[in-house]
């Protein structure tokens, strides 16, 4: 097999948070629900995959108190956030590495460059990191002259094609074998490739092996970090994320401020927690800890950068119920029990966090306003499958619904006269007024179901009339049935309400 | 850069204004209820380590001491290593006859150079631990381990884990492991099983960029 050239040329398509906007996620998910190649990727992949982690995690006895544990952790970490920062800074300025804050992803990736140009670096690999595709670092690097290779097979395929992730820790699971052949042939110009998994691995390995050896800086993200040593940790599965932070004289560590723990001890827990719900193992193929910069033991780098990034956490923590997102340790469970990414996959989401995880983390970290992310904390049917396997119990659906409340709040406010007129927005408000009171409620049943007979003629109401029609649009309705329960409930007991209250609550 | 330091540990402060002054971290509870030793008895654990090893695909053998130098003969032999890589404190009882053996050495100068490791066939090391209820081979870089690249660079890893190393579940491995991060800041790799990557259609494939063979063999 000969490998002959590769440039990454493409770009990516842009996303929230990127300039500019970016489509709801009605309208992608359009998109994504016509490919039917998709489709049989995604469903194929999310049901092997879920079916993979009950195994592991029904192997566990204690499991339900390592969540408990892996929660109260983050509770911690996260109400004293301010006080491990400074511990890790500490840590890990003593064990002879430098820390770098960065309030935004445009000073991250200004850190990050400047750091490799003063070792006057063209080329940096790195090892897949998602805290450094919400920066859209790449493409900085390449804007300064820094060509950034991706060595995760995943990154590489979706870097290689020009595309974005679709899952945070399978990132090509849109893609099937005969894909990433062809892909393989064109881009690397592979000769004679087979489509079989382990050839299109080793295409990977000989390409890359030579920029490992080569590369004078090597770029990670931080899956932990521990306050009270300084420990940094990279969990993996192929070996470049052991390569990228072993052999390069420089490491470059790019992590948001919400993965630091406080002790060495805590990895125990999410040593546990993360390999068992993402890629439904007892333990991944490699994880990495290491602790500063190399100090003359000539094991690893000789420098080594921490650079603590913001870019809009500080605002999450803010919300105490909105919180708990942060908890997140990027195990990816939930996106694949998620009844909705299963059918839409992860480019729908239009954010580097896909998923239950992405639609609360992504309108957070962007801030409420954009169309874009606003849909997103509708991309669910609110099922709950999201929090029973999350691995730090974030009540995903608490959160949503949080979210949606802030969403129209916010277009109630700032929207104008357009946004309170909406119609949603009126009937919404009419709505309320009339659950809030017992008359008005028997009278809005009595009057839909004279009302509803055109329309729920099939036994289901497929279509709402006029300005009502929205809510159709993606769901079915019940018709007000010929007997309500309030009804039925009155001629069992043959009088009012059964604790003889007259109360105005529509209880 | 100071002013972004004061700035994000402002905004945290603000943002965690609901925090009480006085509550302190160690107020939050965390309530510890999973398992943090294992009661099965020491033939169990280690039969268990030797198991769950390969069912990763590492090849496990089990033999005893007197036995070991012919093992690693023979395993080395089957390979066809000729080139062999040997980190620092390996016992000299366990470097076989008849292969070119390239030693690594502590301090500058004395260092293989990462082409050197690239080119050999194979590598053989000590470990620090081995995780029953993974199984997970630990490295600490210490005695008879060395520097990361000696065990990332070859494609072959023989790894020899004696019985009495092998913990039973992963708490004791990390309050094990404690004195070696806290007190001498020294790396730790996890290794269970050989690379793999699940990346294509979620299929797992043996070898990726670490070493595409794991062989292990423990002596008892």
């Amino acid at each position: 097999m000969t490998i002959i050239r590769h440039q990454p040329e493409k770009k990516a398509p842009p996303d929230a948070f990127s300039e500019g906007r970016t489509p709801t996620f009605e309208e992608s998910a359009k998109e994504s629900l016509s490919n039917s190649q998709l489709r049989r990727n995604l469903g194929k992949a999310t049901q092997t995959i879920r079916r993979k982690r009950g195994v592991a995690v029904a192997e566990m006895p204690d499991w339900e108190e390592l969540r408990e544990a892996g929660r109260a952790l983050k509770a911690r970490t996260l109400r004293h956030l301010d006080d491990y920062l400074v511990e890790l800074e500490e840590s890990v300025k003593r064990a002879g590495g430098q820390v770098h804050w960065a309030r935004d992803a445009e000073e991250a990736n200004r850190i990050v460059a400047g750091i490799a140009k003063s070792h006057g670096a063209r080329e940096v690999v790195k090892v897949k990191s998602i805290a450094t595709d919400e920066t859209k670092l790449n493409e900085y690097l390449e804007g300064e002259g820094i060509a950034a290779y991706e060595t995760d097979l995943a990154e590489l395929i979706i870097q290689l094609a020009g595309e974005t992730s679709s899952h945070i820790l399978v990132p090509a699971i849109h893609k099937n074998r005969s894909e990433i052949r062809e892909l393989f042939m064109r881009e690397l110009g592979v000769e004679d490739l087979s489509d079989d998994p382990p050839d299109l691995a080793n295409a990977a390995r000989l390409y890359l092996r030579k920029k490992f050896l080569s590369a004078k800086v090597g770029i990670s993200g931080a899956n932990f970090a521990v306050a009270e040593t300084g420990t940094v940790c990279v969990v993996e599965s192929e070996g470049n994320g052991r390569m990228c932070t072993t052999l390069p004289p420089v490491l470059v560590t790019l992590m948001g401020i919400e993965k630091v723990i406080p002790q060495w001890r805590d990895y125990e827990v999410f040593m546990q927690l993360l390999p068992r719900s993402s890629t439904a193992e007892r333990m991944n193929p490699y994880t990495s800890f290491w602790t500063g910069a190399s100090q003359g033991s000539g094991d690893g780098p000789e420098e080594f950068h921490l650079v603590l990034m913001d870019n809009g956490r500080t605002d999450v923590l803010a919300d105490e119920i909105g919180r708990q997102s942060l908890n997140c340790i990027r195990c990816s469970a939930c996106l694949n029990v998620c009844p909705v990414y299963e059918r839409t996959g992860g480019h729908a989401y239009n954010s580097v966090y896909p998923g239950p995880i992405g639609a609360i983390l992504t309108p957070q970290l962007v801030g409420i306003g954009e169309p874009g992310p606003d849909s997103l904390p509708y991309a669910s049917s609110l099922c709950g499958a999201c929090y029973e396997v999350c691995p730090v119990k974030i009540n995903i659906p608490q959160v949503l619904i949080h979210l949606r409340g802030k969403v129209v709040r916010h277009k109630q406010d700032e929207g104008g006269l357009r946004e309170r007129l909406d119609p949603e927005n009126v009937a919404m408000q009419a709505m309320g007024r009339i659950f809030a009171n017992r008359r008005l409620y028997e009278g809005a049943q009595k009057a839909a179901h004279v009302g509803q007979w055109p329309l729920a003629r099939s036994g289901t109401i497929h279509r709402l009339p006029g300005k009502l029609a929205g809510w159709t649009e993606a769901r079915d309705l019940k018709p007000v049935p010929e007997q309500t329960f309030r009804d039925w409930w009155k001629t069992r007991r043959g009088g009012p309400s059964p604790n003889g209250s007259t109360g105005d609550g529509a209880s | 850069m100071s002013a972004a330091r004061e700035e994000i540990l402002r905004r945290i402060r603000r943002s965690t204004r609901d925090v009480p002054d006085a509550e302190r971290p160690e107020d939050v509870p965390v309530e510890r209820g999973y398992r943090e030793t294992d009661d099965a008895p020491r033939g169990e654990i280690v039969e268990r380590f030797a198991e769950r090893t390969a069912e990763y695909k590492a090849k496990v053998s089990r033999v005893s001491e007197s036995g070991l130098p012919g093992a690693i003969r023979d395993a080395l032999k089957a390979r066809g290593v000729e080139k062999l890589v040997v980190p620092p404190g390996l016992p000299e009882a366990w470097v076989p006859y008849g292969v070119e053996v390239l030693r690594d050495g502590s301090g500058a100068g004395a260092q293989l150079t990462n082409d050197e490791l690239d080119r050999s066939d194979g590598v053989l090391t000590g470990c620090a631990l081995g995780i029953s209820q993974t199984g997970t081979i630990v490295l600490d870089a210490g005695e008879a381990q060395g520097r990361r690249a000696l065990t990332l660079l070859p494609d072959y890893h023989l790894c020899v884990v004696r019985e009495e190393q092998v913990v039973g579940l992963v708490p004791e491995a990390f309050a094990g492991l404690r004195e070696t991060v806290v007190g001498e800041g020294r790396a730790i790799t996890f290794i269970s099983g050989p690379s793999a990557t699940s990346d294509i259609e979620l299929n797992r494939v043996e070898g990726v960029h670490g070493p595409r063979t794991l062989e292990v063999l423990i002596v008892g």
